[in-house]
Protein backbone atom coordinates (compact mmCIF):
# COMPACT_ATOMS: atom_id res chain seq x y z
CA UNK A 1 0.00 0.00 0.00
CA UNK A 2 1.40 3.40 -0.97
CA UNK A 3 2.29 6.06 1.57
CA UNK A 4 -0.25 8.89 1.40
CA UNK A 5 1.05 10.88 4.39
CA UNK A 6 2.10 13.83 2.17
CA UNK A 7 -1.26 13.78 0.41
CA UNK A 8 -3.10 13.86 3.76
CA UNK A 9 -0.89 16.76 4.85
CA UNK A 10 -1.88 18.69 1.72
CA UNK A 11 -5.56 17.90 2.39
CA UNK A 12 -5.19 19.34 5.90
CA UNK A 13 -3.36 22.44 4.63
CA UNK A 14 -6.06 23.15 2.06
CA UNK A 15 -8.88 22.55 4.51
CA UNK A 16 -7.43 24.85 7.17
CA UNK A 17 -6.39 27.69 4.88
CA UNK A 18 -8.79 27.73 1.91
CA UNK A 19 -12.53 28.14 2.47
CA UNK A 20 -14.72 26.16 0.01
CA UNK A 21 -16.16 28.26 -2.85
CA UNK A 22 -19.82 27.65 -1.95
CA UNK A 23 -19.26 28.96 1.60
CA UNK A 24 -17.37 32.02 0.37
CA UNK A 25 -20.15 32.76 -2.15
CA UNK A 26 -22.76 32.54 0.60
CA UNK A 27 -20.74 34.93 2.79
CA UNK A 28 -20.45 37.39 -0.11
CA UNK A 29 -24.24 37.27 -0.58
CA UNK A 30 -24.70 37.80 3.16
CA UNK A 31 -22.37 40.81 3.02
CA UNK A 32 -24.46 42.42 0.33
CA UNK A 33 -27.63 41.89 2.35
CA UNK A 34 -26.37 43.97 5.29
CA UNK A 35 -26.66 47.76 5.54
CA UNK A 36 -23.47 49.61 4.58
CA UNK A 37 -21.88 51.05 7.72
CA UNK A 38 -23.55 48.53 10.06
CA UNK A 39 -21.56 46.36 12.49
CA UNK A 40 -22.88 43.28 10.65
CA UNK A 41 -21.57 44.55 7.32
CA UNK A 42 -18.23 45.39 8.94
CA UNK A 43 -18.00 41.89 10.41
CA UNK A 44 -18.58 40.29 7.00
CA UNK A 45 -16.07 42.66 5.34
CA UNK A 46 -13.48 41.52 7.87
CA UNK A 47 -14.44 37.86 7.47
CA UNK A 48 -14.09 37.97 3.67
CA UNK A 49 -10.82 39.89 3.86
CA UNK A 50 -9.52 37.29 6.31
CA UNK A 51 -10.56 34.43 4.01
CA UNK A 52 -8.57 36.00 1.15
CA UNK A 53 -5.53 36.65 3.37
CA UNK A 54 -5.51 33.09 4.72
CA UNK A 55 -5.68 31.63 1.21
CA UNK A 56 -2.89 33.88 -0.06
CA UNK A 57 -0.60 33.29 2.92
CA UNK A 58 -1.51 29.62 3.41
CA UNK A 59 -2.29 30.28 7.07
CA UNK A 60 -5.26 29.05 9.11
CA UNK A 61 -8.56 30.85 8.43
CA UNK A 62 -9.41 30.43 12.12
CA UNK A 63 -6.99 29.73 14.96
CA UNK A 64 -9.39 27.11 16.30
CA UNK A 65 -8.64 24.37 13.81
CA UNK A 66 -11.05 22.22 15.76
CA UNK A 67 -11.39 18.48 15.82
CA UNK A 68 -10.10 17.12 12.54
CA UNK A 69 -12.90 14.80 11.36
CA UNK A 70 -11.89 12.44 8.54
CA UNK A 71 -14.39 10.31 6.65
CA UNK A 72 -12.61 7.69 4.58
CA UNK A 73 -14.23 5.60 1.85
CA UNK A 74 -11.68 3.00 0.81
CA UNK A 75 -11.59 0.24 -1.81
CA UNK A 76 -11.71 -3.38 -0.70
CA UNK A 77 -8.44 -4.65 0.72
CA UNK A 78 -6.96 -1.38 2.01
CA UNK A 79 -5.55 -1.48 5.53
CA UNK A 80 -7.48 0.93 7.73
CA UNK A 81 -4.82 0.51 10.41
CA UNK A 82 -2.18 1.76 7.98
CA UNK A 83 -4.43 4.62 6.78
CA UNK A 84 -4.99 5.65 10.39
CA UNK A 85 -1.24 5.67 11.02
CA UNK A 86 -0.62 7.88 7.98
CA UNK A 87 -3.44 10.27 8.83
CA UNK A 88 -2.17 10.66 12.39
CA UNK A 89 1.35 11.29 11.13
CA UNK A 90 0.04 13.95 8.74
CA UNK A 91 -1.94 15.62 11.56
CA UNK A 92 1.17 15.82 13.75
CA UNK A 93 3.20 17.21 10.85
CA UNK A 94 0.48 19.78 10.01
CA UNK A 95 0.62 20.90 13.65
CA UNK A 96 4.39 21.39 13.45
CA UNK A 97 3.88 23.49 10.33
CA UNK A 98 1.22 25.60 12.11
CA UNK A 99 -1.59 24.62 9.73
CA UNK A 100 -3.29 23.21 12.85
CA UNK A 101 -3.27 24.37 16.46
CA UNK A 102 -2.37 21.72 19.02
CA UNK A 103 -5.89 20.96 20.22
CA UNK A 104 -5.86 17.55 21.91
CA UNK A 105 -6.28 18.14 25.64
CA UNK A 106 -6.50 15.16 27.99
CA UNK A 107 -9.72 15.75 29.91
CA UNK A 108 -8.57 14.63 33.36
CA UNK A 109 -5.06 16.09 33.58
CA UNK A 110 -5.67 19.08 31.28
CA UNK A 111 -2.47 18.18 29.47
CA UNK A 112 -2.22 19.28 25.84
CA UNK A 113 -0.44 16.56 23.84
CA UNK A 114 1.18 19.29 21.73
CA UNK A 115 0.91 17.37 18.45
CA UNK A 116 -2.88 17.10 18.07
CA UNK A 117 -2.80 13.37 18.70
CA UNK A 118 -5.07 12.09 21.41
CA UNK A 119 -6.96 8.84 21.78
CA UNK A 120 -8.58 7.01 18.85
CA UNK A 121 -11.26 9.71 18.53
CA UNK A 122 -8.72 12.51 18.21
CA UNK A 123 -8.42 13.05 15.33
CA UNK A 124 -11.77 11.44 14.50
CA UNK A 125 -11.55 8.98 11.61
CA UNK A 126 -14.56 7.15 10.16
CA UNK A 127 -13.81 4.26 7.79
CA UNK A 128 -16.22 2.80 5.26
CA UNK A 129 -15.49 0.25 2.53
CA UNK A 130 -16.70 1.43 -0.88
CA UNK A 131 -17.24 -0.02 -4.37
CA UNK A 132 -14.56 0.63 -7.00
CA UNK A 133 -10.88 1.54 -6.88
CA UNK A 134 -11.07 5.15 -5.65
CA UNK A 135 -10.08 6.26 -2.17
CA UNK A 136 -12.19 9.24 -1.10
CA UNK A 137 -11.35 11.21 2.04
CA UNK A 138 -13.47 14.06 3.35
CA UNK A 139 -11.97 16.27 6.02
CA UNK A 140 -13.94 18.72 8.13
CA UNK A 141 -12.39 20.95 10.80
CA UNK A 142 -14.98 21.77 13.42
CA UNK A 143 -14.03 24.35 16.04
CA UNK A 144 -15.00 24.33 19.70
CA UNK A 145 -17.05 27.53 19.76
CA UNK A 146 -19.63 26.15 17.35
CA UNK A 147 -19.40 22.64 18.77
CA UNK A 148 -20.38 24.02 22.19
CA UNK A 149 -23.64 25.50 20.88
CA UNK A 150 -24.82 22.26 19.30
CA UNK A 151 -27.90 20.84 21.03
CA UNK A 152 -29.94 17.68 21.28
CA UNK A 153 -33.67 17.61 22.03
CA UNK A 154 -35.77 14.68 23.11
CA UNK A 155 -39.32 15.15 21.82
CA UNK A 156 -41.94 15.78 23.01
CA UNK A 157 -40.64 18.95 24.68
CA UNK A 158 -43.33 20.79 26.58
CA UNK A 159 -41.33 24.00 27.12
CA UNK A 160 -41.10 24.46 23.36
CA UNK A 161 -44.53 23.01 22.60
CA UNK A 162 -42.66 20.56 20.37
CA UNK A 163 -44.33 17.26 19.51
CA UNK A 164 -43.03 14.31 17.51
CA UNK A 165 -43.46 15.77 14.04
CA UNK A 166 -41.79 18.23 11.67
CA UNK A 167 -43.35 21.15 13.52
CA UNK A 168 -41.63 19.86 16.67
CA UNK A 169 -38.35 19.59 14.75
CA UNK A 170 -38.81 23.19 13.54
CA UNK A 171 -39.30 24.46 17.09
CA UNK A 172 -36.26 22.59 18.41
CA UNK A 173 -34.03 23.86 15.60
CA UNK A 174 -35.15 27.49 16.00
CA UNK A 175 -34.62 27.25 19.75
CA UNK A 176 -31.07 25.99 19.15
CA UNK A 177 -30.34 28.98 16.87
CA UNK A 178 -31.78 31.37 19.45
CA UNK A 179 -29.76 29.79 22.27
CA UNK A 180 -26.59 29.97 20.18
CA UNK A 181 -26.96 33.72 19.51
CA UNK A 182 -23.64 34.81 17.96
CA UNK A 183 -21.54 32.45 20.06
CA UNK A 184 -21.06 29.78 17.40
CA UNK A 185 -19.63 32.42 15.05
CA UNK A 186 -22.75 33.27 13.09
CA UNK A 187 -23.69 33.17 10.29
CA UNK A 188 -23.53 29.42 10.68
CA UNK A 189 -24.76 26.27 8.96
CA UNK A 190 -27.20 23.93 10.71
CA UNK A 191 -26.87 20.16 10.45
CA UNK A 192 -30.01 18.48 11.74
CA UNK A 193 -30.62 14.79 12.34
CA UNK A 194 -34.10 13.54 13.21
CA UNK A 195 -34.22 10.16 14.98
CA UNK A 196 -31.44 7.70 15.73
CA UNK A 197 -30.10 7.22 19.25
CA UNK A 198 -28.20 10.00 21.01
CA UNK A 199 -24.86 8.94 19.53
CA UNK A 200 -25.87 8.12 15.95
CA UNK A 201 -28.06 11.21 15.81
CA UNK A 202 -25.26 13.64 16.67
CA UNK A 203 -22.95 11.84 14.24
CA UNK A 204 -25.46 12.19 11.41
CA UNK A 205 -26.04 15.87 12.23
CA UNK A 206 -22.34 16.43 11.51
CA UNK A 207 -22.26 14.21 8.41
CA UNK A 208 -24.97 16.30 6.68
CA UNK A 209 -22.71 19.34 7.00
CA UNK A 210 -20.61 17.83 4.20
CA UNK A 211 -23.42 18.58 1.74
CA UNK A 212 -22.87 21.59 -0.57
CA UNK A 213 -24.72 24.66 0.68
CA UNK A 214 -26.70 25.11 -2.53
CA UNK A 215 -27.92 21.54 -3.06
CA UNK A 216 -31.58 20.61 -2.61
CA UNK A 217 -32.67 17.78 -0.36
CA UNK A 218 -34.15 14.97 -2.54
CA UNK A 219 -36.83 14.40 0.12
CA UNK A 220 -39.54 16.98 -0.55
CA UNK A 221 -40.63 17.30 3.09
CA UNK A 222 -37.07 17.81 4.27
CA UNK A 223 -36.35 20.24 1.42
CA UNK A 224 -39.32 22.30 2.58
CA UNK A 225 -38.19 22.12 6.21
CA UNK A 226 -34.68 23.25 5.28
CA UNK A 227 -35.96 26.23 3.28
CA UNK A 228 -38.39 27.25 5.97
CA UNK A 229 -35.81 26.99 8.78
CA UNK A 230 -33.33 29.01 6.77
CA UNK A 231 -35.90 31.79 6.30
CA UNK A 232 -37.14 31.72 9.89
CA UNK A 233 -33.69 31.47 11.51
CA UNK A 234 -32.76 34.61 9.61
CA UNK A 235 -35.96 36.32 10.83
CA UNK A 236 -34.54 36.02 14.36
CA UNK A 237 -32.23 38.88 13.40
CA UNK A 238 -29.23 37.64 15.41
CA UNK A 239 -26.96 38.40 12.47
CA UNK A 240 -23.23 38.02 11.83
CA UNK A 241 -21.32 37.62 15.14
CA UNK A 242 -24.63 38.23 16.95
CA UNK A 243 -24.39 41.95 16.12
CA UNK A 244 -27.96 41.95 14.77
CA UNK A 245 -28.55 41.67 11.03
CA UNK A 246 -30.16 39.91 8.10
CA UNK A 247 -28.11 36.70 7.97
CA UNK A 248 -27.93 34.35 10.93
CA UNK A 249 -27.57 31.08 9.00
CA UNK A 250 -26.01 30.37 5.60
CA UNK A 251 -27.64 26.99 5.16
CA UNK A 252 -29.71 24.24 6.76
CA UNK A 253 -29.18 20.54 6.04
CA UNK A 254 -31.43 17.88 7.54
CA UNK A 255 -31.91 14.13 7.38
CA UNK A 256 -34.22 11.57 8.89
CA UNK A 257 -33.06 8.34 10.56
CA UNK A 258 -34.60 5.29 12.11
CA UNK A 259 -35.42 5.56 15.79
CA UNK A 260 -36.76 3.45 18.62
CA UNK A 261 -40.49 3.70 19.23
CA UNK A 262 -39.68 5.34 22.59
CA UNK A 263 -37.14 7.88 21.31
CA UNK A 264 -37.45 10.93 19.08
CA UNK A 265 -34.19 12.90 19.08
CA UNK A 266 -33.53 16.08 17.18
CA UNK A 267 -29.81 16.79 17.05
CA UNK A 268 -28.53 20.11 15.85
CA UNK A 269 -24.88 20.57 14.95
CA UNK A 270 -23.93 24.18 14.42
CA UNK A 271 -21.09 24.92 12.03
CA UNK A 272 -19.46 28.35 12.20
CA UNK A 273 -19.09 30.53 9.09
CA UNK A 274 -15.55 29.11 8.75
CA UNK A 275 -17.03 25.91 7.37
CA UNK A 276 -13.78 24.16 6.51
CA UNK A 277 -14.36 21.00 4.52
CA UNK A 278 -12.34 19.49 1.68
CA UNK A 279 -12.27 16.24 -0.25
CA UNK A 280 -9.36 14.24 -1.58
CA UNK A 281 -9.61 11.43 -4.13
CA UNK A 282 -6.89 8.94 -4.93
CA UNK A 283 -7.11 6.82 -8.04
CA UNK A 284 -3.95 4.92 -9.01
CA UNK A 285 -1.16 7.48 -9.00
CA UNK A 286 -3.49 10.47 -9.25
CA UNK A 287 -4.41 12.54 -6.18
CA UNK A 288 -7.14 15.17 -6.62
CA UNK A 289 -8.32 17.77 -4.13
CA UNK A 290 -11.76 19.22 -4.46
CA UNK A 291 -14.73 20.33 -2.49
CA UNK A 292 -18.02 18.47 -2.23
CA UNK A 293 -19.63 21.39 -4.04
CA UNK A 294 -17.34 20.68 -7.01
CA UNK A 295 -17.46 16.89 -6.85
CA UNK B 1 -12.65 54.45 14.04
CA UNK B 2 -11.52 55.32 17.57
CA UNK B 3 -7.78 54.89 18.19
CA UNK B 4 -7.01 53.36 21.60
CA UNK B 5 -3.54 53.05 23.08
CA UNK B 6 -3.00 50.59 25.93
CA UNK B 7 -3.03 51.00 28.90
CA UNK B 8 -6.38 52.82 28.95
CA UNK B 9 -7.33 55.71 31.20
CA UNK B 10 -10.69 55.67 32.98
CA UNK B 11 -11.75 58.65 30.88
CA UNK B 12 -10.90 56.87 27.62
CA UNK B 13 -12.98 53.88 28.75
CA UNK B 14 -15.97 56.04 29.70
CA UNK B 15 -15.82 57.76 26.30
CA UNK B 16 -16.60 54.45 24.59
CA UNK B 17 -20.15 53.44 23.68
CA UNK B 18 -21.82 50.35 22.25
CA UNK B 19 -21.36 50.30 18.49
CA UNK B 20 -18.07 52.23 18.40
CA UNK B 21 -15.46 50.64 16.13
CA UNK B 22 -12.01 50.79 17.72
CA UNK B 23 -8.41 50.19 16.71
CA UNK B 24 -6.10 49.06 19.51
CA UNK B 25 -2.38 49.71 19.87
CA UNK B 26 0.10 48.57 22.49
CA UNK B 27 0.65 45.58 24.75
CA UNK B 28 -2.10 43.15 25.75
CA UNK B 29 -2.26 39.70 27.35
CA UNK B 30 -4.10 36.65 26.03
CA UNK B 31 -5.95 34.57 28.57
CA UNK B 32 -8.79 32.08 28.27
CA UNK B 33 -10.25 29.19 30.25
CA UNK B 34 -7.22 27.85 32.13
CA UNK B 35 -5.84 31.37 32.69
CA UNK B 36 -9.06 32.74 34.19
CA UNK B 37 -9.52 29.75 36.49
CA UNK B 38 -5.86 30.02 37.56
CA UNK B 39 -5.98 33.78 38.17
CA UNK B 40 -9.15 33.62 40.22
CA UNK B 41 -8.40 30.50 42.27
CA UNK B 42 -4.79 31.41 42.99
CA UNK B 43 -4.86 35.19 43.43
CA UNK B 44 -8.43 36.38 43.95
CA UNK B 45 -10.30 33.70 45.95
CA UNK B 46 -7.03 32.05 47.05
CA UNK B 47 -8.61 28.60 47.19
CA UNK B 48 -5.47 27.11 45.68
CA UNK B 49 -1.93 27.88 46.92
CA UNK B 50 0.54 29.33 44.40
CA UNK B 51 2.72 26.61 42.84
CA UNK B 52 5.76 26.40 40.56
CA UNK B 53 6.25 29.75 38.84
CA UNK B 54 2.80 31.13 39.76
CA UNK B 55 3.97 34.02 41.93
CA UNK B 56 6.62 35.04 39.41
CA UNK B 57 4.13 34.97 36.53
CA UNK B 58 1.59 37.01 38.49
CA UNK B 59 4.22 39.60 39.36
CA UNK B 60 5.11 40.01 35.70
CA UNK B 61 1.48 40.11 34.57
CA UNK B 62 0.06 42.49 37.18
CA UNK B 63 1.49 45.72 35.68
CA UNK B 64 0.31 44.66 32.20
CA UNK B 65 -3.21 43.87 33.40
CA UNK B 66 -3.61 47.12 35.38
CA UNK B 67 -5.38 49.45 32.96
CA UNK B 68 -4.71 46.91 30.25
CA UNK B 69 -6.58 44.46 28.05
CA UNK B 70 -7.09 40.73 28.36
CA UNK B 71 -7.75 38.94 25.08
CA UNK B 72 -9.77 35.71 25.02
CA UNK B 73 -7.65 33.97 22.44
CA UNK B 74 -5.90 30.64 21.91
CA UNK B 75 -3.49 31.38 19.08
CA UNK B 76 -1.64 29.27 16.54
CA UNK B 77 2.01 30.10 17.24
CA UNK B 78 5.03 29.36 15.06
CA UNK B 79 8.63 29.18 16.31
CA UNK B 80 7.88 27.05 19.36
CA UNK B 81 11.17 25.14 19.11
CA UNK B 82 13.44 28.17 18.76
CA UNK B 83 11.29 30.34 21.07
CA UNK B 84 11.25 32.95 18.31
CA UNK B 85 7.50 33.08 18.64
CA UNK B 86 5.30 34.40 15.86
CA UNK B 87 1.48 34.57 15.89
CA UNK B 88 0.11 32.83 12.80
CA UNK B 89 -3.61 32.81 13.58
CA UNK B 90 -5.17 34.60 16.52
CA UNK B 91 -8.92 35.22 16.44
CA UNK B 92 -11.04 35.48 19.59
CA UNK B 93 -12.55 32.53 21.45
CA UNK B 94 -16.08 32.47 22.95
CA UNK B 95 -16.08 34.73 26.01
CA UNK B 96 -19.14 33.41 27.85
CA UNK B 97 -17.09 30.57 29.35
CA UNK B 98 -15.20 33.17 31.42
CA UNK B 99 -18.40 34.66 32.84
CA UNK B 100 -17.90 32.95 36.25
CA UNK B 101 -14.44 34.57 36.56
CA UNK B 102 -14.37 37.76 34.52
CA UNK B 103 -15.82 40.21 37.04
CA UNK B 104 -13.27 39.11 39.66
CA UNK B 105 -10.39 39.45 37.19
CA UNK B 106 -11.57 42.93 36.15
CA UNK B 107 -11.86 44.12 39.71
CA UNK B 108 -8.79 42.47 41.24
CA UNK B 109 -6.29 43.29 38.50
CA UNK B 110 -7.81 46.57 37.31
CA UNK B 111 -8.27 45.33 33.74
CA UNK B 112 -9.96 48.00 31.58
CA UNK B 113 -10.79 46.04 28.41
CA UNK B 114 -11.91 42.49 27.76
CA UNK B 115 -11.56 41.38 24.14
CA UNK B 116 -13.37 38.32 22.88
CA UNK B 117 -16.40 37.19 20.95
CA UNK B 118 -20.04 36.40 21.64
CA UNK B 119 -20.38 38.82 24.55
CA UNK B 120 -20.72 38.21 28.28
CA UNK B 121 -23.39 38.27 30.95
CA UNK B 122 -24.89 40.50 33.60
CA UNK B 123 -22.13 40.09 36.18
CA UNK B 124 -19.42 41.18 33.75
CA UNK B 125 -21.59 44.07 32.57
CA UNK B 126 -21.96 45.25 36.16
CA UNK B 127 -18.17 44.96 36.62
CA UNK B 128 -17.71 47.06 33.46
CA UNK B 129 -19.87 49.78 35.01
CA UNK B 130 -17.99 49.64 38.30
CA UNK B 131 -14.53 49.43 36.71
CA UNK B 132 -14.87 51.27 34.46
CA UNK B 133 -14.18 48.69 31.76
CA UNK B 134 -15.45 47.72 28.32
CA UNK B 135 -16.02 44.56 26.34
CA UNK B 136 -14.56 44.75 22.85
CA UNK B 137 -15.83 42.28 20.27
CA UNK B 138 -13.26 41.01 17.80
CA UNK B 139 -14.42 39.21 14.66
CA UNK B 140 -14.63 35.48 15.36
CA UNK B 141 -12.65 33.40 12.91
CA UNK B 142 -10.75 36.36 11.44
CA UNK B 143 -7.58 34.74 12.70
CA UNK B 144 -5.05 35.44 9.96
CA UNK B 145 -6.13 39.08 9.70
CA UNK B 146 -5.87 39.65 13.45
CA UNK B 147 -2.52 37.81 13.67
CA UNK B 148 -1.14 40.34 11.20
CA UNK B 149 -1.82 43.11 13.71
CA UNK B 150 0.42 41.33 16.24
CA UNK B 151 3.76 43.01 15.63
CA UNK B 152 5.70 41.25 18.38
CA UNK B 153 5.37 38.44 20.90
CA UNK B 154 6.86 40.00 24.03
CA UNK B 155 6.72 36.86 26.16
CA UNK B 156 4.64 33.98 27.44
CA UNK B 157 3.54 32.82 30.89
CA UNK B 158 2.19 29.44 31.99
CA UNK B 159 3.11 27.70 28.75
CA UNK B 160 2.53 24.53 30.78
CA UNK B 161 -1.19 25.17 30.12
CA UNK B 162 -0.48 24.40 26.44
CA UNK B 163 -0.12 26.81 23.53
CA UNK B 164 -3.83 27.80 23.27
CA UNK B 165 -4.26 28.28 27.03
CA UNK B 166 -0.99 30.05 27.88
CA UNK B 167 -0.92 33.78 28.68
CA UNK B 168 0.85 35.39 25.73
CA UNK B 169 2.07 38.96 26.06
CA UNK B 170 1.75 40.58 22.64
CA UNK B 171 2.21 43.98 21.08
CA UNK B 172 -0.44 44.95 18.56
CA UNK B 173 -0.83 47.67 15.96
CA UNK B 174 -4.31 48.52 14.69
CA UNK B 175 -6.10 45.52 16.23
CA UNK B 176 -9.75 45.92 15.08
CA UNK B 177 -12.77 45.47 17.39
CA UNK B 178 -16.22 46.85 18.16
CA UNK B 179 -17.52 48.00 21.56
CA UNK B 180 -20.48 45.73 22.39
CA UNK B 181 -20.64 46.24 26.20
CA UNK B 182 -19.80 49.65 27.61
CA UNK B 183 -19.17 51.19 31.03
CA UNK B 184 -22.63 52.80 30.98
CA UNK B 185 -24.56 49.57 31.45
CA UNK B 186 -25.40 48.95 27.80
CA UNK B 187 -24.91 45.56 26.16
CA UNK B 188 -25.56 44.93 22.47
CA UNK B 189 -25.77 41.22 23.32
CA UNK B 190 -28.59 41.68 25.81
CA UNK B 191 -30.45 43.79 23.23
CA UNK B 192 -30.04 41.31 20.37
CA UNK B 193 -31.01 38.45 22.68
CA UNK B 194 -34.23 40.23 23.71
CA UNK B 195 -35.16 41.14 20.12
CA UNK B 196 -34.50 37.60 18.86
CA UNK B 197 -36.50 36.17 21.78
CA UNK B 198 -39.48 38.30 20.73
CA UNK B 199 -39.05 37.16 17.11
CA UNK B 200 -38.90 33.53 18.24
CA UNK B 201 -42.10 33.94 20.25
CA UNK B 202 -43.82 35.38 17.16
CA UNK B 203 -42.65 32.43 15.04
CA UNK B 204 -43.95 29.97 17.65
CA UNK B 205 -47.37 31.56 17.86
CA UNK B 206 -47.84 32.09 14.10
Amino acid sequence: MRDLTEAFLELIRRTSTDLPPDVERALEQARQAEQPGSAARGALDTILENVALARRGSSPICQDTGTPIFTVHHPTGWSTRELRRQIRQAVARATELAYLRPNAVEALSGRNSGDNLGDDSFPTIHFEEAEGETLTVDLMLKGGGCENVGAQYSLPHSGLGAGRDLEGVRRAALDAVHQAQGQGCAPGVLGIAIGGDRGSSFLASKAVLLRPLDDVNPDAALAELEARLMREANELGIGPMGFGGATTVLGVKARGMHRLPASYFVSVSYMCWAHRRRRMQVEGETVRYLDRSEA
Amino acid sequence: MIQLTLPLSDAAVRDLHVGDPVSLHGVMVTGRDAAHKWLVETFVRKTRPPQDDDAQAAEALAPLLAGGAIYHCGPVVAGLETREYRFVAAGPTTSSREEPYQADVLQHFGVRAVIGKGGMGARTLAACQAGPAVYLHAIGGAATLIAQTVTRVVGVHKLSFGVPEALWVIEVLAFPAVVTMDAHGRSLHAEVEARSRAALDRLFTS
